[in-house]
């Protein structure tokens, strides 16, 4: 067995990946990262998503890969561009995490679910289905999948590897 | 940032010194902890790529214990004091005397005393600041977590999420007897707090 290309997506980043290359993003907490895959061309991508909305930007450049409203549409254009069929993609996310509990707490406090539920809700409106999930909870994670066979792997501190 | 675009070296020396009197009284505070001598280097602060702030600690995967406090208040931020896991175990022998927990777990005890004493130092930090701005900086109940790097400080930089891809660290490292990187202190106050300090401290801001 030969060792696969590992092509890393960084915080508030999106990649796509064919020919068995891996795509990994490390130390999710709250942030999200959501992968779509084509079985049929064996390609590949993921998102690291930061924050749900688009709308609470304040940034000159936006940079689309860091909301889950922008993110997505943008991660279907380039699995387009590598030969992929929107209508055959599946999706597997996890992350957000509450890292930190707090009593009470304020609306940026639960960022981790509302991510989730932001990215559920593009991936709804693009009519792709979401396959597995491993989210929430208060530890971080590493993921990974395999363009080849759009094996999901989390790695975390607490529960070390798991596949979905 | 717009803030910085006049006279940035000065600026980054007054956000340094503002570390320095933090941090100071907080190794202070650490040392009658620990009933020895605890030492800093100077702060750095910078304006770092999100990707490179975990650098600072290990990498993103690297395991830490980190004391999460958000700063309420008149300039609010987050702040985190981060050990490694070695450190955090030679703190709980050193100061409480706990027998040497050979396993990965920490107890609930052992947590709860490494958040207190991310709490003391802390709110060391926070009130030497206070008394320097005039400012009204309140910690909230600390939390902790014993987790990859990078997930725990991008928790920090959802402020900064908002604005850009990068954020402003201060950062302090505490040094204990010889060893060195005992542990980091981060203030990254949120985009807003920048002026607010500033003002307090005399600083022109356009």
């Amino acid at each position: 067995m030969t060792e696969s290309t590992i092509v890393k997506v960084g915080m508030a980043d999106l990649n796509v990946a064919s020919g068995g290359a891996v795509l990994k993003t490390t130390g999710l907490g709250s942030c999200v990262g959501v992968t779509l895959f084509d079985p049929a061309v064996k390609a590949a991508g993921m998102a690291h998503i930061m924050l749900p909305s688009s709308e609470i930007a304040r940034e000159g450049q936006l940079n689309i890969a860091k909301y889950a409203d922008t993110a997505l549409p943008e991660l279907i254009r380039r699995m387009k561009s590598i030969g992929a069929d929107p209508k055959r993609l599946v999706a597997k996310m996890a992350g957000g995490a509450q890292m930190f509990a707090f009593a009470g707490g304020s609306d940026s406090m639960r960022i981790g679910p509302r991510n989730v539920e932001s990215t559920k809700l593009a991936l709804e409106s693009f009519g792709i289905p979401l396959l597995a999930e491993d989210t929430g909870a208060n530890y971080g994670r590493t993921v990974e999948i395999d363009s080849g066979t759009g094996i999901f792997t989390i790695r975390s501190v607490q529960f070390g590897v798991k596949e979905i | 940032m717009s803030l910085f675009q006049n006279d940035a070296d000065f600026k980054m020396d007054v956000l340094r010194e503002v570390g320095n009197i933090g941090a100071g009284n907080a190794a202070t505070a650490m040392s009658r902890l620990l009933n020895k001598p605890v030492d800093m280097a100077v702060p750095t602060v910078s304006l770092l790529p999100f990707e490179e702030i975990s650098e600072r600690v290990g990498g993103s995967e690297a395991i830490v214990v980190a004391i999460f406090l958000r700063v309420d208040g008149d300039a609010p931020g987050n702040m985190f004091f981060i050990i490694s896991k070695d450190s955090a175990r030679r703190i709980l022998q050193g100061l409480l005397s706990f027998e040497a927990g050979e396993e990965d777990e920490y107890t609930e005890m052992e947590l709860s005393a490494l958040c207190e004493i991310g709490n003391i130092l802390a709110g060391s930090y926070l009130s030497s600041l206070g008394d320097l701005t005039g400012l009204y900086m309140s910690p909230s109940v600390p939390s902790i977590a014993v987790d990859m790097a990078g997930a725990i400080l991008s928790y920090g930089l959802l402020q900064f999420g908002t604005m850009g891809d990068d954020a402003l660290l201060i950062d302090t490292t505490f040094l204990e007897g010889n060893q060195e990187a005992e542990g980091h202190f981060f203030l990254i106050p949120d985009p807003e707090s920048f002026e607010k300090l500033f003002r307090s401290l005399g600083v022109p801001v356009e």
